[in-house]
């Protein structure tokens, strides 16, 4: 029972929850208790992850733009959701919504992998059934994207239970946007992560926009992390432009979770300088100005860059050769994806059970007679055969 | 031994076989509102027999969660009138996560449980017939079982089969439907339908407590048109269903009622009737007639007017019989 008052009153409302931040938008590290034991290789390497996720998807958003792929979804703006992938175990499962590319980079996934989706050719390992930027890994702990909003937030509060069962201390990391908060499965995953006691850490990237709807249309609370307490779930707000912050509450979320089978929520303030996808032109919601000042202001690369600058691990002559390198390695990969073909015609019919059942292997029958009737009319020879 | 006991049994054999397997959803922990899974708790344990949060679309959710890492839910959802919440989860990602992913991740060992179709004064939403709702959908099984024995051995069969199996229990055959069920572990095939009685003049197709007016129906005309022989066919599995046995069925005798309790606008029935329509059309004698609920939600008072009763389907057959 709750304690007990004569006085009529409706809850007042209290401060608006703080957001942590470890390094200053310098790159200046604050406070000394937040500077992160990463080598000087590691964070280059960190660094490298963010120019490589910029750097395709400024080539792969003009290939888009040429026709040569259906579409696109650039991250920019949001590259330190890394840290997210620096403080999780191997054997960690990661729910992504789509925005997290920089987490499969970091967890192992190939930009060559990435090229194949994307270009839906014979080597994707999801055989050209899904839009762009579908990734998926089982060897990664990298559960496949898909495009319904949310549906990934209770399946990570279930995927986080069995893994509990198993009792090998390993957690589940699950990505959201703030718009993808408005649907019914977040209270849903949210409340049973907490009622079962899971360990998953929830990870909501509040960019500011769900596609041109504003955070203000979205809530009239204090965002997502006001939440987290009334389905009783520790929850903490960080800079979501500050890679260390990122980090360190990750890790955090990720000790507490794990030791205690509990879910932890982390709210990660930034900025969508990105068109929502290559089907947007967010000029048409909100202004070129927008978008440059908080580019200029505060961008999480620029601040890792500020910060290696100042602790002496980069370099004008490092970033000219990096950028150098990981463009070289971004075409090659594009123009050998976009070589070679779709994969088989008949996995069109695979996988929608383990087995064939008999109305499916009528239907592929049909398909292939029809295809060898009209070759060219189905364009086959861009199939493996 | 009646279905709901069936039903426990089969899901103590299951519990016993698999140590990842685990029973959720809305009241199951104190043995269910239909007492299907009473007991369980006690003996696998409150880590894996245990209520939910009451939440149809977090039910799905999580089961497909702890399916994809290879664990094995047994889901349960209330009344299959609720199933809706869970629909986008069932239709977008339970049917399509091993063909999305290229069949790395699956949700194969899943299985949703439901007590489904009429009782009597069920209304618009203890009454439901879903079926054709999901049947729509690549990638799920569909079953419905029309009696004690068959719910164990089909049910053993969902929850080993390694594609998400949607399971309606017609809840009016839960205690009426008595009947000796092996104590051992046996299975039913899915997809597989069933030839209860063999005829020659006419093929009579239903599945779940439908089969049970069928019978009597069928009783009657042939009690009524001497000479008339009916063959009754349970389908026993909607999604994917057996087209063979029914095709070899029509084929033989000319003629095909179909009946289910759904509403007859692309209810199941319409599946059926279209494909003997495209396999059987040398052979059919008569319209293919289908005797269905009728167009309107569930009513209360006007249950026995709404569904495919006796009466109903005695005229159908009779009208196949003798165009």
């Amino acid at each position: 029972m709750p304690p007990v008052i004569s006085k009529l009153q409706f809850l007042s409302f209290r401060e608006r929850i703080p957001m942590y931040r470890a390094m200053d938008l310098n790159g200046e590290i604050i406070d000394e208790v937040n500077i992160p034991a990463f080598p000087k290789e590691k964070v280059q390497e960190i660094y490298k992850n963010m120019l490589t996720v910029n750097i395709m998807d400024q080539i792969l958003y003009e290939t888009q733009r040429q026709g040569r792929i259906s579409f696109y979804m650039t991250s920019f703006g949001e590259e330190a959701t890394i840290g997210t992938a620096l403080a999780l175990d191997k054997g960690d499962i990661v729910y992504s919504q789509y925005r997290e590319v920089i987490v499969f980079l970091e967890r192992g996934f190939s930009v060559e992998q990435m090229m194949h989706q994307c270009f839906s050719n014979v080597a994707d390992f999801g055989k050209g059934r899904q839009m762009p930027i579908h990734y998926g890994s089982k060897d990664l702990g990298l559960m496949t994207i898909s495009s319904p909003l949310t549906t990934q937030v209770p399946q990570a509060a279930g995927t986080a239970y069995a893994l509990k069962r198993e009792g090998k201390g390993k957690c589940v990391l699950c990505f959201f946007g703030e718009g993808a908060a408005s649907e019914g499965d977040f209270h849903a995953g949210l409340n049973f992560a907490a009622e079962r006691g899971c360990p998953v850490i929830f990870y909501c990237r509040n960019n500011g926009y769900a596609i041109s709807t504003p955070s203000t249309s979205q809530y009239k609370g204090d965002g997502i992390a006001s939440r987290g307490e009334g389905y009783g779930i520790k929850t903490v707000r960080v800079d979501g432009n500050d890679v260390w912050a990122v980090y360190m509450a990750t890790k955090m979320a990720r000790e507490y979770a794990v030791e205690n089978n509990q879910p932890v929520l982390i709210e990660a303030m930034t900025y969508r300088v990105s068109n929502h996808s290559t089907s947007d032109d967010s000029t048409s919601y909100r202004s070129n100005k927008e978008v440059e000042d908080w580019t200029k202001r505060d961008n999480p690369v620029a601040r890792l860059r500020r910060y290696m600058e100042s602790n002496d691990m980069w370099s004008n002559e490092l970033e000219a050769d990096a950028i150098k390198l990981i463009r070289k390695r971004v075409l090659d990969a594009l123009t050998a994806a976009d070589k070679m073909k779709k994969p088989k015609i008949d996995e069109m019919y695979s996988d929608v059970y383990d087995h064939l059942p008999k109305n499916l292997e009528e239907q592929r029958e049909e398909t292939r007679k029809l295809i060898s009737k009209y070759p060219d009319y189905y364009k086959i020879n861009e199939f493996e055969s | 031994m009646n279905m709901c006991q069936a039903i426990n049994e089969a899901l103590s054999i299951a519990m016993n076989n698999d140590d990842k397997a685990l029973i959720f959803g809305e009241d199951v922990a104190f043995g269910g509102v239909f007492r299907c899974t009473l007991d369980l708790r006690s003996k696998f344990g409150p880590d894996r027999v245990f209520d939910t949060p009451l939440c149809e679309q977090g039910i799905v959710g999580f089961a497909n969660g702890v399916a994809a890492h290879g664990h094995s839910p047994i889901a349960e959802i209330q009344f299959a009138d609720y199933i809706f919440p869970a629909y986008d989860q069932i239709v977008n990602e339970t049917a399509k996560i091993r063909y999305r992913s290229g069949g790395i991740f699956d949700v194969g060992n899943l299985t949703i449980r439901s007590p489904c179709s009429h009782v009597g004064h069920g209304a618009l939403y203890h009454s439901q017939s879903v079926e054709a709702h999901f049947s729509h959908t690549p990638g799920l099984k569909i079953v419905v079982p029309r009696s004690a024995a068959q719910a164990k051995g089909l049910l053993l069969s969902s929850i080993s089969d390694q594609n998400p199996v949607l399971f309606f229990e017609p809840k009016i055959l839960y205690r009426s439907s008595v009947e000796q069920v092996p104590d051992v572990e046996y299975k039913i095939p899915l997809s597989k339908a069933e030839i209860i009685k063999p005829g020659k003049d006419i093929t009579v197709i239903g599945y779940g407590p439908q089969i049970y007016v069928l019978e009597n129906a069928i009783q009657l005309i042939e009690r009524d048109l001497p000479g008339a022989s009916c063959e009754l066919i349970d389908l026993r599995t909607i999604l994917p269903w057996d087209i063979d046995t029914v095709v070899n069925s029509v084929n033989k005798t000319g003629r095909v009622v179909i009946s289910h309790e759904a509403s007859i606008t692309s209810g199941f029935g319409a599946e059926i009737s279209s494909t003997i329509t495209e396999r059987c059309f040398d052979f059919l004698q008569s319209p293919v007639k289908r005797i269905c609920g009728t167009d309107i939600p569930f009513p209360l008072v006007f249950e026995k007017f709404h569904v495919p009763d006796i009466a109903r389907c005695y005229e159908g057959i009779k009208f196949c019989l003798e165009y």
